[in-house]
């Protein structure tokens, strides 16, 4: 890698403290694997949820250079619309950890797509009043806008349920799929997995494959290029934001089943760690939004674990700092997927 | 009726007054080329014609319809492809996305690749390159690629940007034959070009613009002779 072979000091105290960190963390894993495993597993299902979140940051800057900031309390929504759903409407009785099997499933499913519908159109219209009029404007204009827009979105949720943190229904079993507890991985963990992957095989595919992805790799590149072939670049546009706030709908909903509660103010937390997962994997790139996801899902888990709950946050955002040290565009970042189409 | 005609089009970039008024015409099957020195507004009529800057005044009348005001993405539908100034290609897409993607609003599989495999007989070299990234392209393969692009689409009328920009002497004539072989096929050409020897060479008739205006139409065999061409544009005194 050529940016070893230019290191300075700090690249180097980079590598070894990262270094330091893995050791520590093999020597844990040795003492205890079962734990280890456990710990891994958590780490993975979080990361799912942060990866999903990741993607709606990448996509949106990938296409118009912007960090939609109002993207983390979108999130937020989706969960309330999920909660809304599935315990507070009158349509039919809610549903509680009682019902049926079957009628959770379907209520699972129901809120999930709800959510997802509902999130996508959000997505759209706050870039089309928002956004949209500021095309031309200078960057910081639209970045302020878009913190507007996060304020917003939160002032809705506050009003919507209240500053407390509101539980979600116990849908989804805590057991553990395991026999014995060596291993922890629970249905709730295994759902959150089951939930994510057609979620991302699904995008994978179409920016891919599909007429409608193939107008966004080309709208990310050149606008004015890909509006002569008779793209239509704001309709583009548009689809990048329903496909990210489709994607941050059920990421709320997951969120909630899998934690129990949601909260106005979720929505700037879990987007931090997204932003930051998207950073990290290099914005703009897809695959390197996931791989940002899943890492600072499993680093979270395992600086809980290992570290202590409070030094979490500062173990992530210094891992952060440690890798842009030597990759400034994020592990993936020097070129992006929604450009390049690779995945 | 001219298959192309421009009546008094005024174009802005905020306040910058850019087109001043420019009328011109382009018939079925000429091919029509645009001198003028840098800055004159060349490659802002075209922009404007195309809809990529739409004009604050006057008309655009293509095949008898007036088109100013219509989108850019539409005009591609209406006939009107570009190969724009600094080729504009997907670079991080391969050769054989970018001509898909000039054939984006079409859904003849069949004509497609009919189209394809002329834009290949005209530019062996894009066969050659077809799943290599456009952005690792040389210029001239860049430029190839831009044009083949436009060609995609099956066009009626061609608007091409200056496609002997960074071409070598020898890549020049063979754009240009190439140029008057698309043209013999049956599209018209609407070509601006800085190198106005070799555009006057093949063009039918031509125009001269001059910071926003144009200043002179004659054919182009006409142009070439004109004292005050030869001396501004033939670089000869
Ligand atoms: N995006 C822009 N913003 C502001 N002014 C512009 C812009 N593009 C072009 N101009 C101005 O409009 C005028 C015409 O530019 P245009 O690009 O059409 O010239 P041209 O004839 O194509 O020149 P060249 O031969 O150098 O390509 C110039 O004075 C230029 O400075
Ligand atoms: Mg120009």
């Amino acid at each position: 890698m050529d940016s070893i072979k230019g290191s300075s000091w700090q690249s180097r105290l980079a590598v070894v403290l990262i270094a330091i960190l893995l050791v520590a963390l093999l020597i844990q894993a040795v003492a205890n694997p079962g734990q280890f495993v456990s710990q891994l597993l958590i780490g993975i299902t979080n990361g799912a949820i942060i990866a999903l979140v990741a993607l709606g940051y990448t996509l949106v800057y990938g296409i118009i250079e912007l960090i939609n900031f109002a993207h983390g309390d979108n999130f937020m929504i989706g969960s309330f619309v999920g909660l809304t759903l599935l315990a507070g409407f009158g349509i039919f009785a809610p549903i509680s950890g009682d019902s049926g099997t079957f009628i959770k499933i379907l209520g699972v499913l129901l809120a999930l797509v709800v959510a997802m519908v509902v999130c996508g159109f959000v997505n759209v219209a706050i870039e089309r009043i928002a956004y949209k009029p500021l095309r031309n404007s200078p960057r910081l204009a639209v970045l302020i806008t878009a913190i507007g827009m996060s304020f917003i979105l939160q002032n809705i949720g506050l009003v919507w349920k209240g500053p407390a943190q509101v539980p979600f229904p116990e849908l989804i079993s805590s057991a553990n799929i395991f026999p014995g507890d060596a291993i922890i991985f629970r249905w709730k963990d295994l759902f959150v997995i089951a939930a994510t992957i057609p979620l991302l095989l699904g995008l994978s595919y179409f920016i891919k494959n599909t007429k409608q992805g193939k107008a966004m790799r080309a709208v990310a590149q050149d606008k004015e290029a890909a509006a002569m072939v008779g793209i239509n670049v704001n309709r583009t546009i548009s689809i990048t934001f329903l496909l990210g706030g489709i994607l941050a709908g059920a990421s709320g909903v997951m969120f909630g089943l899998f934690n129990g509660i949601t909260v106005f103010n979720v929505g700037f937390t879990q987007g931090l760690y997204a932003f930051t997962a998207a950073v990290l994997g290099g914005i703009g790139n897809l695959t390197g939004a996931v791989v940002g996801g899943f890492l600072i899902g499993i680093i979270g888990s395992m600086a809980d674990q290992y570290i202590g709950v409070r030094w979490t946050a500062i173990v992530i955002f210094g891992v952060l700092v440690l890798v842009l040290v030597f990759r400034p565009r994020g592990l993936l970042g020097d070129r992006s997927a929604v450009q390049g189409g690779g995945e | 009726m001219a298959l192309l005609e421009v009546e008094n089009m005024h174009s802005y970039y905020g306040n910058i007054h850019a087109l001043r008024g420019v009328s011109l015409t382009v018939e079925e099957g000429e091919v029509v080329t645009l001198i003028g020195s840098n800055g004159a507004g060349k490659t802002t009529t075209l922009r404007s014609i195309h809809g990529v800057l739409p004009p604050k005044e006057g008309k655009v009348i293509f095949d008898g319809k007036e088109i100013q005001g219509t989108p850019a993405h539409d005009m591609i539908s209406r006939g009107i492809a570009q190969s724009p100034e600094g080729r504009k290609i997907f670079s991080r897409m391969t050769v054989r996305e970018n001509l898909e993607m000039g054939a984006y609003h079409r859904s003849d599989r069949d004509g497609i690749r009919t189209d394809m495999d002329r834009v290949f007989e005209l530019f062996p070299r894009l066969q050659e390159r077809i799943k290599q990234e456009a952005g690792t392209m040389s210029g001239g393969e860049q430029q190839m690629l831009a044009i083949g692009r436009a060609l995609m689409s099956r066009p009626r009328l061609l608007l091409l940007d200056e496609p002997s920009m960074g071409l070598s002497p020898v890549l020049v004539e063979r754009i240009f034959d190439i140029i008057r072989e698309i043209n013999a096929q049956g599209t018209t050409i609407l070509l601006v070009e800085q190198n106005a020897n070799v555009a006057l060479e093949i063009a039918t008739r031509g125009y001269v613009l001059e910071t926003g205006a144009i200043v002179n139409s004659a054919p182009a065999a006409k142009l070439r002779e004109d004292p005050k061409v030869r001396e501004a544009y033939l670089g000869e005194i």
